[in-house]
């Protein structure tokens, strides 16, 4: 029993930085049906901003009140970044055939690591993310689980994002707009919805989410790389296509199914299969699975449509 | 009376095929004027280029004295120009009420509420099942609130896109009598229509389009009596 309840606990970890990069990929899919494969990347660089930030403003530094300034630093890396993309990359191309802002995406995620990786002080090889008191150092115990520090702030970052992101999405007018422009942009435009800018808010909200993501990503593995995006952002992708591309609480249920999954396969499947290298194989067949008999995701994208 | 709408010489192409071929024609303050003609006449391609969803190739549209060919749709609603598009096109997945503010996105005033109460009076149905999703309703239900969410951005001129298309008689009159009753309010009306013994019966001024072309205009009840719109659009002989 406690080995399952550590392994929810580890899976549901997991799941939360998956939840949290997935809605960046739903969120601007469900506005203009781009998956943007870059997405692993603004993640990336997300962590990178918090590192500099730490570098640069607060070095030596470990008071937790730093970590609201790591994380903002992270935001406007993230965010930036991502705004810098969507005006010079895909917006030229926002009438183009599918596959030529599909094929950008992946050249501009080869980019972003290239860029990184030669640039960043030191980000040839792994950098050492700043130890902060409270979310990181030693795990305690609960009854016969380990909880680790870096898992509380993963979790509560998820819930405060989700709710935040709830909250502007059913109670705000941009937020109104955003839900227009996903149902009928030529409409939307005629309702005085100014369509560009909605889907520069839609590229910032997944950013600022992979952004907290990022901060998350280091606290938790005390180091980070170049190459950290690519299978968070395949992961976090893989999250987003089973809880249905486009619904914004299916990529949350999608981020959080495929983390216990992916936790649970490690522990219970015995033999050859089991254990941590094949984690990934699993997380894939689950999406094959339910691709196969649920086509439209786990949340799926909701029936009634244009009439 | 001064043209409110003047629309010159208008060309609009979809790629190398040519929908609008320089048409002309005016609305007039508190006027009901309508574009009447058959399929591919170029009536709704008017109306989305007058809104600004599509660029024409050359012409002029002027609103109050102002040009607005290449102003950005968006903006467009903004100067008192409301478009209710062909095939009702609400949000299906949001309710009557979201669908009405968003009607009123333009705006920051703090009269939305207010409207969004004579929304309510003037199709009932609508205050009823306010929170519904909008994709549920009938094709009339549907018209109305295309109809409640164009007013609600205070347009001093709306254009109905075939507001009649695929309703049953009585909801179509139920329709018409409202596009008489925003007359009376002050609203100046822009109507497309296949239903041209409707429409004509309440326009001050019809223009009949043909293939791109407008063929015929003249005042409504002219219209009506005229041999030509008789045979070809009443199915009379």
């Amino acid at each position: 029993m406690d080995q399952f309840l550590q392994q929810l606990l580890n899976g549901v970890t997991l799941g939360s930085l998956y939840a949290l990069i997935a809605v960046g990929y739903t969120v601007v899919y469900g506005i203009v049906q781009l998956i943007n494969f870059a997405h692993g990347e603004v993640f990336m660089i997300g962590a990178f901003g918090s590192l500099a930030t730490w570098t640069l403003f607060f070095k030596g530094q470990t008071g937790l009140w730093v970590l609201p300034f790591m994380i903002i630093g992270a935001v406007l890396a993230s965010v930036a970044v991502a705004l810098l993309l969507e005006r010079v990359a895909y917006r030229p191309l926002r009438n183009a055939p599918r596959l030529a802002p599909l094929i950008t995406a992946i050249g501009i995620s080869v980019f972003l690591q290239e860029a990184v990786r030669l640039f960043y002080p030191g980000a040839k090889s792994a950098l050492p993310f700043p130890q902060i008191d409270l979310v990181t150092g030693a795990a305690f115990q609960v009854g016969g689980i380990t909880v680790r520090r870096s898992a509380i702030f993963v979790i509560g970052a998820l819930v405060v994002c989700a709710v935040l992101l709830w909250f502007f999405i059913n109670r705000t007018k941009m937020g109104r707009g955003m839900l227009a422009v996903s149902q009928d942009p030529d409409t939307a435009r005629l309702m005085g919805i100014n369509v560009d800018r909605i889907i520069a808010v839609a590229f910032a909200i997944g950013a600022a989410l992979a952004g907290v993501a990022g901060v998350a990503q280091g606290l938790q593995n005390s180091n980070i790389d170049f190459f950290i995006g690519f299978m968070a952002g395949l992961k976090a992708f893989t999250a987003a296509v089973l809880g249905g591309i486009g619904n914004i609480y299916g990529a949350v249920v999608g981020g959080l199914v495929l983390g216990v999954v992916e936790a649970m396969a490690v522990q219970f499947i015995p033999g050859t299969f089991g254990g941590s290298p094949w984690k990934d194989v699993w997380a894939f067949v689950l999406l094959i699975v339910v691709l196969v008999f649920r086509p439209q995701g786990l949340m799926g994208a909701r029936v009634v449509d244009r009439a | 009376m001064s043209a409110m709408l003047e629309v010159k010489d208008l060309r609009v192409s979809y790629g190398k095929i040519e929908a609008v071929k320089g048409i002309s024609f005016s609305v007039g303050q508190g006027e009901v004027v309508c574009l009447i003609g058959t399929n591919g006449a170029g009536k709704t391609t008017t109306l989305r280029t007058i809104s600004g969803l599509i660029r024409p190739t050359s012409g002029e549209i002027t609103f109050e004295g102002k040009r607005l060919d290449g102003v950005p749709a968006h903006e467009i609603v903004t100067l008192g120009l409301a478009h209710s598009p062909e095939g009702r096109r609400i949000f299906p997945r949001l309710s009557v009420e979201e669908n009405l503010l968003l009607g009123a996105f333009s705006r920051n005033d703090g009269e939305i509420k207010s409207d969004l109460q004579a929304a309510y009076d003037l199709f009932p149905i609508l205050g009823e099942r306010s929170k519904q999703p909008a994709g549920t309703f009938s094709g009339g239900e549907q018209q109305m609130l295309a109809m409640g969410r164009a007013m609600m951005s205070r347009p001093k001129l709306l254009m109905l896109d075939e507001p009649s298309m695929g309703l049953s008689p009585i909801m179509m009159q139920r329709i018409m009598s409202t596009v008489k009753t925003l007359q009376s309010q002050g609203t100046t009306i822009l109507l497309v229509e296949q239903n041209a013994r409707a429409a004509l019966k309440l326009a001050d001024k019809g223009y009949v389009l043909e293939v791109g072309h407008v063929v015929l205009e003249g005042s409504g009840h002219d219209l009506l009596h005229s041999d030509a719109v008789r045979k070809a659009y009443l199915g009379e002989d």
